[in-house]
Order: structure tokens, then sequence, then C-alpha cells
């Protein structure tokens, strides 16, 4: 989970880092309120969770509650990256000095840790490292070691942040480490991480993405949920605990496993070219149980889904067996048809696997409405994908 | 031969009384896995008996550590069912009691603990496989984890996968030919056992005469892959990788599996793939039929 500027820097707080966590609005009055109430230069900052944001015209300087006003509503509802502008984050202007870059992640690589550090801040970091490699110092971490004191003035070092700063910066190092491992995030990137003029050190700006795998250890982690911000339909689909991803096609995709149902929705789009382009409209991984809820709960998210013009189920019995998944189905129908609620769009089934015999012969008896059963994923694939495309 | 797990190995389960424990001792079992023991503090002494697959009932005793039971039993190998919260200490006590093989199947484990494991692990020359991994099976021989038994038999084909079901849908493809060994190694983002060291591993097992590689979208480990096959391994190698289709931003499914930026994509790997020689197949079938093409050959 992505954290929005605002809540990075609340947690870096919570932590010990230096950096102002500002006042948070929704509205340009508010926007007028938080800068009269903090006085003085503020910079309004669109919080959004994409980079870029400055290029698009999302922060922006105001020296009075006037301006702060009408740069809000410059702001509010601007769309950068596919991300609608809805909340904002005051800030006093600070007497910056210098900028550089910061950031701890995982590295998959080298399972172990990567701190990334450079004097050049301010900037894309990508940007910087493909222009100017060595301006760009990438130092491992061993994650039974950490960080301490000794360890960040190393990689101030490499990093050639200035010897002025080394004092200030390494105590900060040590506390964004506290802020990767204590928060449990796979990345906390501060950039720019500034020099003030006072010769301080200060986290201006903040990305930090959560492990979502760690919240039972993190209660508190729920409050940066954001319901408001997803697709409706993938709203709907967590709420029933489901593992949806929305998509842009027409053919409605429910399978078992991550992989396979990544699977799937290449091959349809495969089998789709030759049907115009037909395309997958969404990710649905019911996992390994299959039950009828779960399959009802799925099929229900979907047929909700108005850019959906057929269905493909594909399944591969391996702990599941098949007559269970077929048993799924036709339950899934009567429990859909108990709430008042019929598949009208064409299904396409495919299992294979453990007991494929045997659900094949239970889809053939109930006779569903609608539901067809392909043997092949690929056979399948591109039968749902002519269907959709009728 | 085969990679890792043989007919010799003695497998604990480590959370067996769980229900999902419970569950795949069973088919382990049933499979003909020799396991000498589960771990649980508080059941060290009982033991539990798992019904009947060749007339005769199995009983496994519980001890209440690791180190007791390889103690007791000499085990090598610990499959891992233990819940989330407690997974990083399982896999620790696994380590300090010098299991050389822990298979973790176990979803959900969050990525600092993963990293703390493996570090510890790699310290201690113990080889992970997982987490959140169907696990792997020497068929025949052995079975240590949740891939189902019954898909395929023995046969010279190496296969390893990210993806769980994409492996047994690729077994049961080739079912025809049956594998030396088949390992699922997982989808989150630090894993234990990489594609290069089962690469390694097929490259070295004289049993293997052919290497099937599924990967999938997120990071760049299929691209290291490739670089691995072009050095080292000379056996005919097929790839597919899952997850043309996912946009960027949005994770799918698995922990690892997302596109950022131009970071990660399934197009970027099968380049790299192709590029060392590697055929990659458009769909799990027409990878199947890809090594079906190239095991032909090898027998004629």
């Amino acid at each position: 989970m992505d954290l929005m500027e605002y809540q990075a820097k609340t947690v870096f707080a919570k932590h010990g880092v230096r950096t102002t966590v500002g006042e948070v609005v929704t509205t340009p009055e508010e926007a007028r309120a938080a800068a009269e109430k903090i006085g003085g230069r503020v910079v309004v900052k669109a919080q959004v969770k994409t980079g870029g944001r400055g290029k698009a015209g999302g922060v922006k300087l105001a020296s009075s509650p006037d301006e702060a006003e009408e740069k809000a509503r410059e702001i509010l509802g601007l769309d950068i990256k596919g991300h609608v502008v809805k909340i904002l984050n005051i800030v006093p202007a600070a007497a910056i000095a210098e900028e550089y870059y910061f950031s701890f992640l995982i590295d998959r690589a080298n399972r172990n840790y990567l701190c990334i550090a450079s004097a050049a801040g301010g900037m894309e970091i990508e940007e910087v490292a493909h222009t100017n490699p060595e301006a760009v110092a990438k130092i491992s971490i061993d994650p039974a070691a950490g960080v301490d004191e000794a360890t960040a003035r190393e990689i101030a070092r490499a990093a050639k942040y200035p010897e002025d700063i080394l004092d200030a910066v390494a105590p900060e190092i040590v506390k964004l480490y506290d802020v990767f491992i204590g928060e449990d995030a796979s990345l906390v990137e501060v950039n720019p991480l500034v020099k003030l003029e006072d010769g301080n050190v200060e986290a201006l700006d903040g990305k930090v993405s959560l492990d979502e795998n760690a919240d039972f250890r993190h209660p508190d982690h729920a409050e940066f949920q954001d319901a408001s911000a997803d697709d409706p339909l993938e709203a709907a689909a967590k709420a029933k605990g489901l593992n949806y991803v929305k998509l842009d096609g027409s053919v409605g995709i429910i399978g078992n496993g991550a992989g396979l149902v990544m699977s799937t929705l290449d091959v349809v789009a495969y089998a789709g070219q030759e049907f115009g382009g037909v395309k997958p409209a969404n990710f649905l991984d019911i996992g390994g149980g299959a039950s009828a809820e779960v399959m009802a709960n799925g099929l229900e998210i979907i047929i909700s889904d108005a850019q959906v013009e057929s269905v493909f189920v594909n399944v591969f019995g391996g702990i599941t067996a098949c007559d269970e998944v077929a048993n799924g189905i036709v339950q899934a129908f009567e429990l859909l048809a108990s709430r008042d609620e019929h598949v009208t769009k064409p299904l396409v089934v495919r299992l294979d696997g453990n007991n494929a015999e045997e659900g094949r012969r239970i889809l053939d008896e109930a006779g569903l409405a609608g539901l067809e059963r392909v043997d092949t994923m690929d056979g399948a694939a591109k039968r749902a994908a002519e269907l959709a495309a009728k | 031969m085969s990679i890792f797990l043989t007919k010799d190995s003695k497998v604990i389960v480590q959370g067996m009384t769980g229900s999902e424990g419970t569950k795949h001792t069973t088919r382990m079992l049933a499979s003909g896995t020799n396991i000498v023991g589960g771990v649980n503090p508080r059941k060290a002494g009982q033991s539990v008996r798992f019904p009947a697959f060749d007339g005769q009932d199995t009983e496994v005793p519980v001890f209440g550590t690791v180190a007791d039971a390889v103690k007791e039993t000499g085990a090598n190998v610990s499959v891992i069912f233990v819940p989330p919260k407690f997974t990083k200490d399982a896999v620790l006590e696994a380590i300090d009691a010098a299991v050389p093989l822990v298979v973790v199947i176990t979803e959900g484990v969050p990525v600092h603990d993963t990293a703390a494991f493996f570090a510890h692990a790699a310290a201690a020359g113990t080889r992970i496989i997982g987490p959140n991994c169907p696990g792997i099976i020497t068929p025949g021989e052995s079975n240590a984890g949740i891939i189902p038994a019954d898909i395929a038999g023995p046969g010279r084909i190496g296969l390893v996968s990210k993806s769980g079901t994409l492996t047994y849908q690729m077994m049961y493809e080739l079912r025809d030919f049956g594998f030396s060994t088949a390992i699922g190694i997982g989808g989150d983002p630090i894993i234990g056992t990489t594609h290069i060291d089962a690469l390694q591993a097929f490259q070295d097992d004289p049993d293997t005469d052919a290497i099937v590689m599924i990967g999938e979208i997120g990071g760049d480990a299929e691209e290291r892959a490739a670089a691995f096959v072009k050095e080292n391994v000379t056996k005919p190698v097929v790839g597919y990788v899952a997850g043309f289709t996912a946009p960027e931003g949005k994770t799918m499914g698995h922990a690892g599996a997302i596109v950022s930026g131009s970071s990660g994509t399934a197009a970027a790997k099968q380049e790299a793939l192709e590029a060392v020689g590697v055929r990659v197949g458009k769909t799990p079938t027409e990878t199947a039929n890809l090594m079906r093409e190239i095991m032909q050959n090898l027998t004629k």
C-alpha cells in the first residue's frame, strides 16, 4: 500500500525524523485557513500517489492566504497521471540551501536491502542514474546488521553529501531505517532530503510503501486505507475479500492461482486479436478453495461490470478437485438467483486436472443457461473472446 | 536422480497438527514421502495417526522442537505450514537446528521477516524454498509441499516456476514425459531459491534432459536467469512468462507481481530469454508443445 506524502511524513514524525507535516485540506477555503494559521509563505502540494507532481503543476508556492486559496483551486481536481487531486498538503515554505536524494528499499536481486542516495536531489533519481550514474550511490544493507550511526555516516559519504551535514544527516538516516523496519515498509524514499539554511537536515517530501502482509502487527495502518481512491468494483471486491483488479476489456475472468489467472488474461488477449482486439475485463483469483460462496461473490462482481460481454472461468484442479469446483459453479448460480441476480452473460468454463471428468459431468447435467464447456485453456479463451466480440 | 529432494530425504513438518499441515501431510505420505516427524511444542511426545494409503496407517511422532526432531530422526528437510505471524521464528528454528533444506509454504509472510530469515539461512548454508510457494516434488520419490503428486510421474524434464497453479498446469500438459523434479519457488519479492539456483541444479543433474522455466511480471529475476542460461546452461530450456496484459502499478495476486515503470514487464523478460536462445511460448500449452518437440528430438 502506497502512502500519500502527508501520511508518509506523519509516519516519519512518529519515528523522530525531522519533517514538517503541515496542514491537510480538501477545499480552497480550508487552504486559505491553513495558510492563515501557518503564516507567511506556504507551499500548496497535491496529494497523489504518483511522481512528477511538480512538473504537472501540482506543487505551488503562495505568498498570502488569498494566493493559497487561488492555488488550491487550481490544483484540486487536477489529473496527474490518472490520479485526480482531492487532498492538499499546506506547509510553510522552507529556506532550502541544498537538496539530496535518499531511499531504502527491498533488493530482490540480492535478497536484502538497498540504500540509494545521491547528493543530486529534487529530480527523478532514475534520470540522474541514467545521465550521471556516478552521482548515485547504491549501498547494500545486511538485514542482520541493520543501520547504525556509523553505517549512516558511510552511506552519507558514499552519497557525496557535504561533510558539513554529516552530523545532522546521520541520525536522520538511522531514523529513516527505523521507519523502514519498524513500519514494515518496502520503500522509504525522501526526495528531496534538504539542508536548510539554518544547517538542519529535513525530509521535505516522503514516499512510503507499506507491506500489507505485515498488517497483523500494525493495526494503526488501517487508517491509511483509502477505499474512495479505488475503482468502485475493486472496492466492492475488496469488501468481499476477493483478489480483484479491474481492467479495460470485455471478457470477465475468474481463475485459481495468481500465475494461472495472469496467464489467462494473456491467453484471452492473444486469442482476442482475432476478434478485433477483445481484451480481458479483470484479474480475479479465487484461490485454491473455490467454494460456492467465493465463486458466487466473484461472479457477482464480474457480471456487475457493465463492460463485460462474456465470462471465462478457468480452473485447474490441483489441490482442489474439479467436481468441487463444478458444484461451486452450480451452487453459485443458485445463490445468485436467490439474491435475485442472474448470470445473463455467456459463461465459458474450462475445468482440467484433478477429477476433471466428474466436474464436467456435473456441469453438463446441471444444464445452466448460457454456460458452455470448453476443455482446453486456449480453446476456451478463444470461445470467450468470440462471444465477447458478438 | 533429481534436485534438492530424493527418496532418501527425511522430512519433518512444522505446523503438522494444524488443518493445512494435517491435510498436506496426509497427501505427502500418500505420495511416498518419508515423513519422520512433526513439530509442535504443545504436543511434544504425542503422535498423529494418518490414514492408510497402502493398507497400513502411519504413526508420525510429534517433537517439541526442530532440534529434537533432527536429533531423533536425522531429518534433513522441513516443510513449514505455520501461519505468517509465526513463520519467521519457525524458519529460524529450522536453520538453527541445521536442517539443510527448508520449504516454506506459508503465504503472506512480511517481506522483512523473509529478509531476516534469508540472511540467517545464507550465513548458515541452509537452502530455503519459498515462502508462498507450492514446494518441491521429485515424482515417485518424495514430495515436500502441496504439489499434487498424481498430476505427473517421474521423467527427465526439470521444471522451475514462480507460480503454483502454472506449475500444476505445466506438469499436466507434459505428463506423458514426466519430471525429474518440479519446484515452485514462489512469487514474493524475496525468495530463498531462485530460477538461477534451480537452473544450475538441473544443469548439474544427470537425470534432467531439458528445463521448463516459468516466470511472471515483477523484478528482474527472469532477465538474470536469461544471462545465467547464456553462460552456464547447455541443456535445452523453454520459457513461459505470465502477465503481458498486467497494467503498471497494480499487484497481480503475488506480492512480487507488479510492473513499476518500465521494469518488470513480461515483454522485457520474454525478450531477454529469447535473446539467449530460450524459446518462449505464448500460452502454457504452446510452451508445453515447444518442450514436447525438444523431448521428442532428444529421444530420437
